[in-house]
């Protein structure tokens, strides 16, 4: 049977999820500019994929799928003094795009927040069932 | 006397329960609002009343000739149906989430769960004074 404490777990995983978007954002950014990574590529931006968790009825949170990195072709700069230059003379840097990652975690904050606003609002109603009667 | 003062409260038990419910379903949807094709979803809660009330006052109450008999018609919990939101705005990954919509009937509910539980409690108060011998 369904329990009040399972919204919690709902907005919970919702909090869960949407913390792993940051964390991905977060790593695009910090590596915008990472020429070589620890294969000797240079990095790839990384986005997840959310789910929604089946439970009771189809109500049951949310939960990242997978992370999958970006297709989106590399950025290529022309730098011949740069030590992992080609031929060319031109450097592969990763195919970040730090707008797109700003957006990105702006809408997550605010996921976030609408979330724990409904951890709020849940606990109090939590609270006031448990004093039913005890006027 | 016991059956009576349960009684009583049947009703907003009832109406307790569909609250509960519409509330998760809601965080639902607001801990899904960036999942794709994700379809928000809802309760009609005047009809899920309606037909939880009439379930409980029918006069088909079977009579019980044996002790091993189950009670009927006494489960405290309904499901209620689950709808789907109509879209306003469509999105390009197919989510109908609906964040202001969400929120606001969120509040909403939460109002009306707590008006719920103040109800409850005058009643339970109520039948207590009831219950006081003379003064």
């Amino acid at each position: 049977m369904a329990t009040n404490f399972s919204i919690l777990d709902i907005a919970g995983s919702a909090l869960t999820a949407q913390s792993q978007r940051m964390n991905v954002s977060a790593s695009n950014m910090a590596n915008a500019n990472s020429v070589a990574g620890p294969n000797g590529e240079p990095y790839k931006a990384k986005q997840v994929i959310f789910e929604q968790q089946l439970q009771n009825q189809g109500v049951g949170g949310v939960q990242v799928q997978q992370v999958v990195e970006s297709e989106a072709p590399a950025r290529r700069e022309y730098q011949p003094g740069h030590p992992l230059a080609d031929d060319q003379g031109y450097v592969t840097l990763p195919n970040v795009d730090p707008v797109a990652e700003m957006v990105n975690m702006i809408s997550a904050a605010r996921s976030y927040q609408a979330n724990v606003e409904v951890l709020n609002t849940s606990k109090e109603l939590l609270m006031r069932t448990l004093s039913i009667g005890r006027s | 006397m016991i059956d009576k003062l349960s009684q009583s409260l049947q009703f907003h038990q009832q109406a307790l329960s569909l609250r509960q419910q519409r509330q998760e379903v809601i965080a639902n949807n607001i801990a899904n609002a960036d999942t794709p094709n994700f379809k928000a979803r809802d309760i009609n809660f005047s009809a899920e009343l309606q037909r939880a009330t009439s379930s409980l006052s029918g006069a088909t109450q079977p009579t019980k000739t044996h002790a091993g008999h189950l009670q009927l018609g006494a489960t405290n919990s309904v499901t209620a149906q689950l709808q789907y939101r109509t879209p306003t705005q469509s999105r390009l990954d197919g989510n109908t989430v609906d964040m202001d919509i969400e929120r606001t009937q969120f509040l909403d509910n939460s109002l009306r769960y707590q008006a719920d539980i103040q109800f409850l409690d005058d009643r339970i108060s109520g039948l207590r004074k009831a219950m006081q011998p003379e003064q």
